[in-house]
This record gives structure tokens, C-alpha cells and sequence, in this order.
């Protein structure tokens, strides 16, 4: 295991794309400590910001208020990320396989296109979580992201596969042009949620302001979300019993694309 | 002062096909003898004349439209700022200061940019001050214009062909360019024109009666190169019929077809592409008025830019990807689409292999040109690669089974086993489009000429060998050196200034003032403040 202590707090954004398993593994700690980054706009080594303990390792745990400190874990392919603390902008951003658990909040374009892993954040993200980077045909693809708390704005947006989990509220856009996949939001969603998408499914539990290009199908209690949610309470959310039991309103669109789209509305009743 | 030494030199223009000789450098220019300076020995290498692009889109509003328009290609290629050069962005559509760098870095030390609006010629000239190392020039879009068009219907030819030199003039630009003539208007209101004899409505001319007056405009103005062709009907089955009667118009006169291999097709519109290279090939071999540059496509993602406006939004309605479209009020057109070439694709695959067949059945390599089109068919980047296409039998073997066999069977391209010297790539990638552009200081090593000069290690693999040069000279400077660069110049803007009856600016002015949104005054461009180093290239007649 290695174990990164930010020694003090950081006064610009720190670029630490180094801080990936694939990169640590096999590394000694001073060749850790050696590793580049930028900070501001100046070329440094990740020894000036943090204390290094233990040789590198897949299993990384880091130390103290990394709100500023962006790339982290992006591009990982395999092995455990532990952020203590916040975490900056990119967070597993294009990740393809590992785990990554951040014990505070996140910045902008946490898991973007990534393809693969599992990012579980305790607290809230920023905008863009599991998104798709300006232009990108394709957001997330593959993967697993939990929320405890709330997200920004385009959540999921262009995501072709995979689970993005919120429980608190997310932002306006909340799996805009999505292709597929599922995006589970359990507080409010914002404005025009879902608009463009392809297909795909968004799941919440309030009645959302929906756009007039989707159209109200069916009530019903469909089994894919009888499984996930047995899961999610697995990953250790707590999901109340008629979630699970209960009916959803199903609405299709955006019917100004394809329209095979879903939002799917926890019925109250 | 400059001598390089022991180098194989390739020289077409002076027939100097892999002598070892020296070459001598004063004052920017190739001279007969020097005394003292620096010496390069090139022992074991080549020494070639600076490449030559004479069809890419480098600079102005389209381009720059386009990298607005593609962050995520940007994302992918960044090219970091070092102590000499300035940071930017590559990919299909490369920043300005990154598209000076990758052609000097490619041996490439000459550039034009093949369609810039009269409108924003002030916008290019802008960009181009921003574009190291190359020399540069732009040809300017006329095929669509509505003054010309209503004076060819009015039969007056002779202020037709003062404005057309007005217009060059005004625009500091190079050459008279036509982008689907006629059709860009029509499909603006009515719809694309589909024939050459078609009525573009409104305006009682023909695609065929513009291509015909604006190519004798080029010629009456003796201009170095007189006129600069995107076909009518660009990318639809069965268009070669129409290249064919363009190419029978320009009877008698000068004429360049832009990237053939775009308009090179057979089958029936909205059908799959069968290749009719062999009739055109056949025509231009014949007709030795005719030159070509080829638009190679190569697979990958890049980005379609282009004055053909129709054409574009065919594009966008075939792929379902992100469009721009502009109007450029009384003057042409333009659209941006991404693409993406796919060796699997029956389509894609047939218009790899024409435009291979084009660069293989044209016996005179004087008069074909290596284009990708930049970045349409492939990047400026990739050149080295279709180098490697035509000089290795080899390697064009293996490539072939690589992409869809059907659509490959279908065209002669497997049978075809011609392999091109270095001799000949010389040729398609410097003096040859040197001599179509009528740029007499470029292209060649001759006494006088410009000192632009690449040197190359000597590799079997052609594709590695003119990826990364040894050294590259431009006007007599070492600016790049075992691959990398080592000093940041600027090249000079190549214009012409065709002589012109004034009389006409009063009737242009009053046009002006019915029809444009700019002032008369406000719309030449001043060239103590737009072209930083101007080099005029003269009309003399004996072209
Ligand atoms: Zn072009």
C-alpha cells in the first residue's frame, strides 16, 4: 500500500495524472516521490506536495484535501484508490478497471468516458459525472458510479453503457443524449432532464418537469430494477423496501431523436 | 552561406535525378558557388527541393470554424509549448501555429490554401501572419458569385474580367477558385444543379458558361495559374460524366481539376461508387492543358470542410453527424462536417482505391499533384504514407487486403504494378505543383531559385524516410534539424496583382452599395497591414 499525505494546503490546481495503480506499481518510494506534475503552470515533482509511505503499490490511499489536485486516477486500469479528503476535477475521468472510494466531494468530470471500474463518492460530485467531454460522441461506457450525495449538471450525459447511481439531487441535463445505459437519480432532477436521449433509461423517485417530446406509455414493475436496487443496497445504500416492490410510470422519447429512451417514475401511490 | 555536400540530389526540374552534387546557398536564394559558411554533409542522404501543397485548408473563417467545432479531436493531439515554439492543438484541423510547425517538420515548406471567401480574405491573411515557416497563398472563391455570374449572363466579359482582377487584387489573393459553379447558389434557393447545362435560375448563366469565362478570365489575365476546379456533382455516383464535360470545356485553355478522386465515379446517384478512373486518366494523359491534384482519402476521423455547400449537407444527412452551413451573402458557400474513412466500407474503400488508380494512371507526373485535400481526405500529416502507397508494390499489396475486398476487386488497383522512383515522388510533391502553380522560384534547385531545401536519410521504408527529414532549409535558414525544430521563421504570402481597366470600381461600387454588407472602402485588403512579408508573383503572359 502506499499512502500520499498532502503536506500543506495547496494555493493553484495540481495536475497528478501519476496517480494511477498502473503508474505506482513496482515504483520505489523515491521514484514515487519523483513522479512529474504540474502545478499552476510550473513543472514539479509529486515528493514536493506529498509525503510518500510505502514503496509504490496498486493499493493507493491518499491524505488530506485534494480539492485542487485534478487527473487523479484517470486512465487507471486495475487495483484501489482511497481518497481521505476531496478530491479534484478528472477523477478517473477515461478509467477502464480498479476501484476508487472518495470519503469527501468531487470535482467536475468525475468518471468521464470511462470504460470500465467502479467509482463509489461519499459525497457530492461536480457537473459532468460520467459525462462526455465537450464535442465526444460518447460519455461513459461501462462501469459503475455511486453518489452519496448530489451531482451537477450533465450527469451521464452521451453515456453509451453502464450505472450511474445518485442518491441526492443531480443538476439540469441529467443524461442528456444518452445512448444507453442507466442513470438512477433518487432525489430532484433539474431542467430538461433526459433531453436527446437515444435510448437508455433514467430512473427517479419524484416527478420530474418532463420535456413535451416524451410521452407517458404504461405503469408497471419492471424486474432489471428489482435486481439492481437488491444490488445497490449490497453496495451499502440504503433502499427502501417499496422501491423495489413498488410501480413505475413509464414516459419514452426524446421524440425529437430516436425515442427509445425511457424515464421511468417512482410511482407514490 | 550554405553548401550541402555528397547528397543524392533529386531535382526534376533541372533532370538531376540522384546525381551527388552540391548545392549552394546565398542570401536565400540557390547560387552557383559559395566561399566559407556552413557545410552539411549529406553523405548517404537526399536532397530534395521544400514540398509544395497546392490544395489544402489551412487558414480562414472555414477553418477556423471548424476547430470551434471539433474539441474532441483537439483533445487527442496536443502539441505542448517548448522553448522555441509556441503551444497549439494538431488532428485534422491543427491550430496555426501547429499547422507552420507539422509542415516544416514534413519537409513541406510551400502551402496554399484552396478556397477562402473574397469576404474574409482579410481573416486569412490574419491566420496565414500566425502560420511559421511556410510560404503561403490562397485561391479565392468565385464560381458562385453573383456579380460574375450576372455579367457573363449580360455578355460583358471584358468587366467580368476587370472585376475578377479587381477581386484579386482587393483580396491580396492567388488564383480564381470554383467550388461546384453555379450549384452553390441554386441550392441556397432551388436546390444543387445537377448538369452543366442546367440554368442556375435567377441568373440565365450555366455551371458550363462560368467554368468556361472564369477559365478564359485566367487566361486573358495571364495569370500563373489560371483556374482552380471543384467539380459540379462532388461525391455522388455516376459524377464522372460531369468531370468529364468540365474537363471538355476547358478546351483550349489552362485548367486544374482539384481532388479528382473525388469526382471520379460511376453508378447511378444514390448508389454504390464504381470507379471510371481509366476514361478520365485517359482523357487527361490526352490533353496536356489539363492538370490534377488527387484529394487521397486515407482511413481514420477527420473533418470535411468545404465551399460546397450541397455537398456538405449531403454529408451530414449520410453520417447524422454535427453540420455547419454558411451563407456568404453575394459571394459562395460553405460546410463543415466530420468524417470518418472505414477500410470495411464499400464506399470508402472504392474512393481509397481511385484515388490511388489516379496517381498510378497518370503517365505524366508533371501534371498530378499529391493532395489529400487536407484535411478531407486525410491530414497534410499523412502524406509520407501515400508516398510509401505509390512507391512500394509491396506495401500497396498488403494494404489492399486490408480493406473491403468486394469494393477493391471492383477497381484496377490490384492490377496495377507501377511503383514510383524518387525521381517521380519528386515530382508530385514539389516541382510539379511548383510549375502548375507558375511559381518559377519553387519546386527546383536551379541557380536563383528559392534555397527551400529538405534532406532526408535514405530508407527503405519511404513512409519513415519522409516523415521525419534530416534537415529542412527554408530561404537559405537551417530550421530543422535531425527532426526537430530549431529555429521559428515566417515564410512570405504568395498574391498576385493582375492589371485591370479602374473604370469598372464604379460600377463594383455601386454594386456595393445595393447588395453588400460591407463598404466598398472597408473591403480590400491593405497590404502594409495584412501580409507582413508580401511576395508578388507576376502575370507576365508566358505561361
Ligand atoms: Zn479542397
Amino acid at each position: 500500500m502506499t499512502v500520499l499525505t498532502l503536506k500543506s494546503q495547496l494555493q493553484a490546481p495540481l495536475e497528478a495524472g501519476v496517480i494511477v495503480p498502473d503508474r505506482f506499481a513496482g515504483n520505489s518510494v523515491a521514484a514515487v516521490a519523483g513522479m512529474p506534475v504540474t502545478y499552476g503552470n510550473e513543472a514539479a515533482c509529486l515528493g514536493d506536495f506529498f509525503k510518500v509511505a510505502g514503496a509504490g503499490s496498486t493499493e493507493i490511499v491518499l491524505e488530506g484535501d485534494l480539492g485542487r489536485v485534478k487527473n487523479i486516477a484517470a486512465g487507471m486500469t486495475r487495483g484501489k484508490i482511497t481518497v481521505h479528503g476531496d478530491a479534484g476535477m478528472h477523477l478517473g475521468s477515461e478509467m477502464r478497471g480498479g476501484v476508487i472510494n472518495v470519503y469527501g466531494n468531487v470535482g467536475d468530470w468525475a468518471g468521464s468516458e470511462m470504460k470500465g471500474g467502479k467509482i463509489h463518492i461519499h459525497g457530492n460530485a461536480g457537473h459532468g459525472l460520467g459525462g462526455a467531454y465537450r464535442g465526444s460522441r460518447r460519455g461513459m461506457n461501462r462501469g459503475m458510479i455511486i453518489v452519496e450525495g448530489n451531482a451537477g449538471n450533465e450527469a451521464g450525459a452521451v453515456m453509451r453503457r453502464g450505472l450511474i447511481v445518485v442518491a441526492g439531487n443531480a443538476g439540469d441535463f441529467a443524461g442528456a443524449f444518452m445512448i444507453a445505459g442507466t442513470l438512477m437519480v433518487f432525489g430532484k432532477l433539474g431542467i430538461r432532464a433526459g433531453a436527446g436521449l437515444l435510448r437508455g433509461t433514467l430512473v427517479t423517485f419524484n416527478q420530474p418537469e418532463l420535456l413535451p417530446t416524451f410521452c407517458y406509455d404504461c405503469s408497471y414493475s419492471p424486474s432489471f430494477l428489482k435486481l439492481i436496487l437488491r444490488d445497490l443496497r449490497l453496495q451499502g445504500l440504503s433502499i427502501s423496501e417499496e422501491y423495489i416492490t413498488g410501480c413505475y410510470r413509464r414516459y419514452s422519447g426524446d421524440f425529437n431523436r430516436l425515442g427509445k429512451g425511457e424515464i421511468l417514475v417512482y410511482d407514490q401511490r | 552561406m550554405l553548401k550541402i555536400v555528397n547528397g543524392a540530389v533529386y531535382d526534376p526540374a533541372n533532370n538531376i535525378d540522384g546525381e551527388v552534387r552540391d548545392v549552394c546557398i546565398d542570401d536565400g536564394k540557390v547560387v552557383d558557388s559559395v566561399e566559407g559558411g556552413r557545410t552539411i554533409d549529406a553523405s548517404g542522404m537526399i536532397v530534395m527541393p521544400g514540398g509544395v501543397d497546392m490544395h489544402a485548408h489551412i487558414a480562414g473563417p472555414k477553418v477556423n470554424t471548424a476547430r470551434k467545432m471539433r474539441p474532441e479531436d483537439h483533445r487527442l493531439d496536443p502539441v505542448p509549448r517548448t522553448s522555441l515554439t509556441r503551444s497549439g492543438v494538431g488532428k485534422s484541423v491543427p491550430s496555426t501555429f501547429a499547422t507552420g510547425y507539422r509542415y516544416a517538420a514534413m519537409g513541406y515548406t510551400t502551402a496554399f490554401d484552396a478556397a477562402v471567401p473574397p469576404i474574409a480574405a482579410r481573416h486569412a491573411h490574419e491566420e496565414f501572419s500566425d502560420i511559421p515557416v511556410v510560404d503561403k497563398g490562397f485561391f479565392v472563391l468565385m464560381g458562385n458569385n453573383e456579380y460574375i455570374m450576372q455579367q457573363i449572363a449580360a455578355g460583358e466579359r471584358g468587366r467580368m474580367r476587370d472585376y475578377v482582377a479587381w477581386l484579386l487584387q482587393a483580396t491580396k489573393g492567388y488564383a480564381i477558385k470554383m467550388v461546384n459553379p453555379g450549384g452553390v447558389e441554386m441550392w441556397k434557393s432551388l436546390g444543387n444543379t445537377h448538369t452543366l447545362d442546367e440554368e442556375v435560375v435567377g441568373f440565365g448563366v450555366t455551371p458550363r458558361g462560368i467554368i468556361r469565362s472564369l477559365a478564359e478570365a485566367g487566361m486573358e489575365l495571364h495569370l500563373p495559374h489560371p483556374v482552380h476546379i471543384h467539380c459540379n456533382e462532388l461525391g455522388v455516383a455516376g459524377n464522372w460524366e460531369t468531370t468529364l464535360e468540365t474537363m471538355k470545356t476547358l478546351d483550349g485553355v489552362r485548367g486544374h481539376l482539384a481532388h479528382v478522386q473525388f469526382h471520379s465515379y460511376g453508378g447511378d446517384p444514390g448508389g454504390m461508387f464504381v470507379s471510371r478512373v481509366p476514361e478520365l486518366a485517359e482523357y487527361v494523359n490526352t490533353h496536356p492543358n489539363l492538370t490534377v491534384d488527387v484529394g487521397q482519402i486515407l482511413f481514420g476521423d477527420t473533418t470535411s470542410m468545404t465551399g460546397d455547400g450541397p455537398l456538405a449537407h449531403m454529408l451530414h444527412q449520410v453520417t447524422g453527424r454535427k453540420w455547419v452551413n454558411v451563407d456568404v451573402e453575394n459571394e459562395c458557400g460553405c460546410g463543415i462536417v466530420p468524417i470518418e474513412y472505414k477500410d470495411k466500407s464499400h464506399m470508402h474503400t472504392t474512393q481509397w482505391a481511385v484515388g490511388l488508380e489516379w496517381y498510378l494512371m497518370v503517365n505524366d507526373p508533371w501534371r498530378i499533384a499529391l493532395s489529400t485535400d487536407h484535411p478531407n481526405g486525410a491530414s497534410f500529416v499523412s502524406y509520407p504514407q501515400v508516398i510509401r502507397l505509390l512507391m512500394d508494390r509491396e506495401f500497396r499489396r498488403e494494404a489492399i487486403k486490408k480493406v473491403n475486398p468486394k469494393a477493391v476487386a471492383k477497381t484496377a488497383l490490384p492490377d496495377l504494378d507501377r511503383e514510383y522512383s524518387l525521381f517521380e515522388i519528386a515530382i508530385i510533391t514539389r516541382a510539379a505543383p511548383a510549375r502548375i502553380l507558375g511559381l518559377k522560384h519553387k519546386g527546383h534547385l536551379g541557380i536563383g531559385a528559392d534555397a527551400d531545401v529538405t534532406i532526408y536519410d535514405k530508407c527503405d521504408d519511404a513512409e519513415k524516410m519522409f516523415s521525419v527529414p534530416r534537415y529542412v532549409i527554408k530561404e537559405g535558414e537551417v530550421l530543422v534539424e535531425d527532426g526537430s525544430i530549431r529555429r521559428e521563421t515566417f515564410g512570405k504570402t504568395l498574391y498576385v496583382a493582375p492589371v485591370y481597366d479602374t473604370a469598372v470600381e464604379k460600377d463594383i461600387r455601386e454594386y456595393f452599395r445595393k447588395y453588400y454588407t460591407i463598404e466598398f472602402e472597408n473591403y480590400p485588403v491593405q497590404l502594409e497591414h495584412y501580409l507582413p512579408r508580401p511576395r508578388e508573383v507576376a502575370t507576365t503572359g508566358d505561361s
